[in-house]
């Protein structure tokens, strides 16, 4: 993995409100990476899933723990593909997440919750969880898409 | 977001605006049940067209809902869907439990 280029990083607090202020951001920086409409939406429900279950189920809703989030360009492969991505990194200092929660419910139970991973495995390309030095640590990737070959080449 | 009801006759119907998520989906299922559980309307209808975005809270108000409208005998239907919220009820495979209508008309009349 080579190239990393910064886009954005956010320091927040683990309050519901600032949700809202995190999805406009996402929204506009998928736009500006030249997502399409659907992928900006997906991108915008993974990284929104992602801090509702660290405010859930980390901070267990307490309002006023740290959150950062950083937004990468990287080059990587991943999930069989090879190429440019938008690489998201969620980071908490919560209580350890239970690996066996990863693998969210069957859809088939019809009943609230439960959904959030779900979600996110279905926004994102790939997913990959540690803990770390205390902290959680969600790695989120979005493969960018591949532009057009110029006219006439 | 923001929520409002208008009553006809033996239904409710709650017209929805803005974001429904971990924030705010608590002003969402509050209003439901009790109109459900408490005033036992026989029909409750959701007008979902103002919703910029929904996510697994959201949704999870909305199955509350129709659990508690199974519960006690009541129709819970949506209408208004938008292609943000088709989207995330796809997306959740719960789309094909909820009674769905195109327009208002529909929802109350049939």
């Amino acid at each position: 993995m080579s190239g990393r280029s910064l886009l954005l990083r956010m320091e927040l607090r683990s309050n519901p409100e600032t949700l809202c202020v995190v999805r406009g951001a996402v929204a506009q920086l998928t736009d500006r990476l030249g997502f399409s409409e659907p992928e900006c939406r997906a991108v915008v429900l993974g990284v929104d899933e992602a801090m509702t279950n660290i405010i859930r189920h980390a901070y267990a809703g307490h309002p006023d723990r740290p959150i950062e989030v950083l937004f990468r360009r990287i080059r990587t492969s991943s999930c069989g593909k090879n190429g440019e991505a938008l690489e998201i990194i969620l980071e908490d200092r919560g209580k350890r997440v239970d690996r066996a929660k990863l693998c969210g419910r069957a859809l088939e139970d019809v009943k609230p919750g439960g959904l959030g991973l779900h979600f996110i495995r279905e926004s994102m390309d790939a997913l990959e969880f540690r803990r770390r030095n205390g902290r959680n640590q969600l790695r989120l990737v979005k493969f960018l898409p591949i532009p057009e070959p110029p006219a006439g080449s | 977001m923001q929520i409002s009801a208008r009553h006809l006759d033996k239904i409710t119907i709650f017209d929805i605006s803005g974001d429904i998520d971990l924030a705010t989906s608590p002003e969402l299922r509050k209003p439901l049940l009790r109109e459900l559980r408490e005033l036992r309307t026989p029909r409750v209808v959701l007008n979902l067209k103002a919703v910029r975005y929904i996510d697994s809270s959201g949704v999870a108000s909305l199955v509350e809902g129709l659990k508690a409208s199974r519960d006690v005998g009541a129709r819970f239907i949506l209408f208004g869907l938008n292609t943000t919220v088709r989207e995330v009820l796809q997306l959740s495979k719960l789309v094909r439990i909820f009674e769905i209508c195109e327009s208002e008309e529909q929802a109350v009349a049939t």
